[in-house]
C-alpha cells in the first residue's frame, strides 16, 4: 500500500512531465546506446582479418623481364601486371590526347620518374574484376595494344588506360617502390 | 480471416481436444491448408506453383543440411570435399545433383508463380502485401542461390563471387570499402567462402519465415482466382482439403517426373563445365555466365556500355539490374485497372505476352557472350522491359475497355447463378 502523501499529483492525472517519464527515457536511451555499441564488433568482424592484411606487401624480381614482355605476380591474392614497355609502346601512350580519355592520366603519372618503361598495374579489370589478357605470352592485347578483358570486352592501351568497353577506370596502379634496379616492392 | 462458411475444426479424440486447448496447432493447420480454408472452386493449374515452390524449399533444406554434413567450407579443401561427396559418400552424387537441380527447379516454379501473378494481376488490392512479401522472397532466393553456387569453389564459383561482389564496388564513394567488407579481403578467399556458407545455411530458414508471412497475408482476403472476381458466396468455394490437396498432389507428381528426368538423365545440363575446374584467382574463364535463372538480369546489367550523363556505365548497369526487380514492388500501384484477370483485358493480355517474350530474349542474351548482336538486342529488350512496367502498363490500364466480367465465380463455372438474376433485376425479389 502506497503512502497517499508521497504520490505525485502528475502521476495520478497523467499530465505534465513525470519522474517516471525521465526514468523511461533514460533507461531506453541507455539500453539503445548499449545495443548499438554491440553492433560495432558484429559489423567489424566482416572486414579483412589481421592475417589477410599481413599479406599486404610483395617483392618482385624484374631483372628477367625483356622489353615488350610482362609478368603476372600476386599481390593481396590478386594478380598484378609488371610490364617492360618498348620505346614504341611508350611513344604510343604519350601521343594520346589525355583530354579524350575516360580516366585522363599521362604515362608519367602512372609510372615512376626515370622508370617510364616499367608499367606496374593491378591485373584486375575495373569493370567487374576479371583478369584482363595481355600479360601472358601470346595473349591478345586488344586493339590498343595494352590489355584486353575477355569478360565484357574492355580494352586498355599501353599505359593500361581504359579506351573502350564498359570499364570506368584505368587499371589501378598499386603503391610500390623500387628497392633496387631489379626489385620492386609492392604495397 | 477466412469466410463465415469456413468449416470449424472439431477435435474428435479426447487427446486432440486436450491438445486443442493447450496448443491449437492442429486447428491452425486445419484452417491454413485443411478443410477449414475455403478456396475458389475455379482455380486452374497455374495455382499449383505456390505449393510446388514450398516443396522445392523443403527439398533444398533437406538435401542442403545433408550436404553440409560432408562439405568443408575452406578454400584449400572445398573443391575436394565436393568431389568427395560426388565419388565417396554413399548416394552423395544423387544428393548433390538433387540439390543443384533442385535450385533450378525452384526457380522454374517460382518464375511461373510470378508470371501467374502478372497475368492474373494477383498483386492488386487487397493482395498487395502478399505480392510485396513474394518479391522479398524472390530477392532472398537470389541471394541464397548465388552464395550456394560459390561453395563448390570451382572457376565459375570464384569468378561469379568476384563479379557479383564487384557490383557493389560500382557504388560511388563507399563501393570499394563495401566490397572489401563483404569479402573480408581484396578478392574472394577463405573469409568470403566461410561467410557465404554460413549465410547460405541461414537464408533458407529466413525464406521459410517470410513464406509463413506470405501465406498468412494470403489467408486474410483468401486466394485469387482465374476470373479475378472476388468470392461472394459459399457456392463460389470448395474446401482446400480434399479438393486442392488432391489437385496439388497430382501437380506435384507431374513436377517430380520432370525433375527426376533431369536429375537422373541430364544432371549437368544446367551447369557449367568450368565449375569442375578448381578456383584459380589468376585466370578468368573466357566466358563468365551466371546460372540460367539470373540471365535476364545479367543481360540488363551488361546492356549499359556507355556513360549516361555523369553516371558511369558500370553503375548504370548495376542500378538497372536491381531496378528490374525493385520495379515489381510498385506494380500494385502502376496497374490501376479495376479488372484483375488477363482473360478480360484484351490489351493487357498482349502486353503480358510481349513481356514474356522480352524476358525470354533477355535471358537468351544474358547467357550469350557479350558481343554483337547480343549487346544491341539486350539494350532494346532492357528498354522494353522498363517501358512495359513504367509506361505501357499504366497507359493500358487507363485506356483499355475490359470484356464483361461474370457476376460470380459460380456463374463463370456453371453458366448461371441464382444470385446473378437477383443482382441484374433486384425488383424480381
Amino acid at each position: 500500500m502506497a503512502d497517499e502523501a508521497s504520490i505525485d499529483p502528475a502521476d495520478v492525472t497523467g499530465e505534465g512531465v513525470r519522474r517516471r517519464d525521465f526514468i523511461n527515457i533514460a533507461a531506453v536511451s541507455f539500453a539503445g546506446v548499449g545495443g548499438l555499441a554491440v553492433l560495432y564488433p558484429l559489423i567489424s568482424q566482416m572486414s579483412p582479418s589481421a592475417d589477410v592484411l599481413a599479406e599486404s606487401s610483395t617483392e618482385i624480381d624484374i631483372s628477367a623481364i625483356q622489353p615488350g614482355q610482362a609478368i603476372k605476380a600476386v599481390f593481396r591474392k590478386q594478380p598484378v601486371f609488371v610490364r617492360n614497355l618498348t620505346p614504341v609502346e611508350i611513344a604510343e601512350a604519350e601521343k594520346v590526347d589525355t583530354g579524350s580519355l575516360r580516366d585522363p592520366q599521362t604515362l608519367d603519372e602512372r609510372t615512376k620518374a626515370g622508370k617510364k618503361n616499367w608499367l606496374i598495374t593491378m591485373g584486375v579489370c575495373t569493370h567487374l574484376g576479371c583478369v584482363p589478357l595481355g600479360a601472358g605470352e601470346g595473349e591478345v592485347r586488344g586493339e590498343f595494344g595494352g590489355y584486353f578483358c575477355p569478360c565484357h570486352g574492355s580494352s586498355y592501351d599501353t599505359a593500361a588506360r581504359i579506351r573502350k568497353g564498359p570499364a570506368p577506370k584505368n587499371l589501378e596502379v598499386p603503391s610500390y617502390e623500387f628497392t633496387s634496379d631489379t626489385v620492386v616492392k609492392i604495397g | 480471416m477466412s469466410f463465415p462458411w469456413a468449416k470449424e475444426y472439431k477435435p474428435g479424440h479426447p487427446l486432440m481436444q486436450w491438445l486443442d486447448e493447450k496448443l491449437p496447432l492442429p486447428r491452425f493447420v486445419y484452417n491454413a491448408v485443411g478443410a477449414g480454408y475455403p478456396v475458389p472452386r475455379n482455380l486452374n493449374y497455374m495455382w499449383n506453383f505456390g505449393v510446388l515452390a514450398g516443396f522445392c524449399l523443403a527439398l533444398q533444406i533437406v538435401t542442403g543440411v545433408i550436404l553440409a554434413m560432408h562439405y568443408a567450407a575452406n578454400g584449400s579443401v572445398a573443391f575436394d570435399s565436393v568431389e568427395h561427396i560426388m565419388r565417396d559418400v554413399n548416394w552423395g552424387w544423387m544428393l548433390r545433383y538433387a540439390h543443384a537441380n533442385g535450385a533450378s527447379a525452384f526457380f522454374v516454379v517460382v518464375y511461373i508463380h510470378i508470371f501467374r501473378g502478372f497475368f492474373y494481376s494477383s498483386y492488386k488490392a487487397p493482395r498487395e502485401m502478399i505480392w510485396l512479401l513474394g518479391v522479398v522472397i524472390f530477392l532472398l532466393m537470389m541471394a541464397t542461390a548465388f552464395m550456394g553456387y560459390v561453395l563448390p569453389w570451382g572457376q565459375m564459383s570464384f569468378w561469379g563471387a568476384k563479379v557479383i561482389t564487384g557490383l557493389f564496388g560500382a557504388i560511388p564513394v563507399v563501393g570499394q570499402p563495401l566490397q572489401v567488407w563483404l569479402l573480408g579481403g581484396y578478392a574472394p578467399d577463405n573469409a568470403a567462402l566461410n561467410r557465404f556458407f554460413s549465410l547460405h545455411f541461414l537464408l533458407p530458414f529466413v525464406i521459410a519465415g517470410v513464406i509463413i508471412l506470405h501465406i498468412w497475408a494470403l489467408h486474410i482476403p483468401g486466394s485469387s482466382n482465374p476470373t479475378g472476381v472476388e468470392v461472394k458466396q459459399e457456392s463460389d468455394t470448395v474446401p482446400f482439403h480434399p479438393y486442392y490437396t488432391a489437385k496439388d498432389g497430382f501437380g506435384l507428381g507431374v513436377f517430380l517426373i520432370l525433375y527426376c528426368a533431369v536429375l537422373f538423365f541430364a544432371p549437368n545440363m544446367l551447369g557449367h563445365p568450368d565449375n569442375y575446374i578448381p578456383a584459380n584467382p589468376l585466370s578468368t574463364p573466357a566466358h563468365i555466365v551466371p546460372e540460367w535463372y539470373f540471365w535476364p538480369f545479367y543481360a540488363i546489367l551488361r546492356a549499359f556500355t556507355s556513360d549516361f550523363f555523369f553516371i558511369p556505365a558500370k553503375l548504370m548497369g548495376v542500378l538497372a539490374m536491381f531496378s528490374a526487380i525493385l520495379v515489381w514492388f510498385f506494380l500494385p500501384w502502376l496497374d490501376t485497372s479495376p479488372v484483375r484477370s488477363g482473360h478480360y483485358r484484351p490489351l493487357f493480355r498482349k502486353a503480358f505476352y510481349l513481356l514474356l517474350v522480352d524476358v525470354v530474349v533477355l535471358g537468351y542474351c544474358g547467357g550469350a557472350p557479350a558481343a554483337e548482336p547480343f549487346v544491341m538486342i539486350s539494350q532494346i529488350a532492357s528498354m522494353y522491359y522498363f517501358l512495359h512496367f513504367l509506361v505501357i502498363l499504366p497507359i493500358v490500364s487507363s485506356i483499355e475497355k475490359p470484356a464483361p466480367l461474370p457476376y460470380s465465380i459460380t456463374e463463370a463455372v456453371l453458366g448461371k447463378d441464382e444470385g446473378a438474376v437477383l443482382h441484374a433485376n433486384p425488383t424480381a425479389a
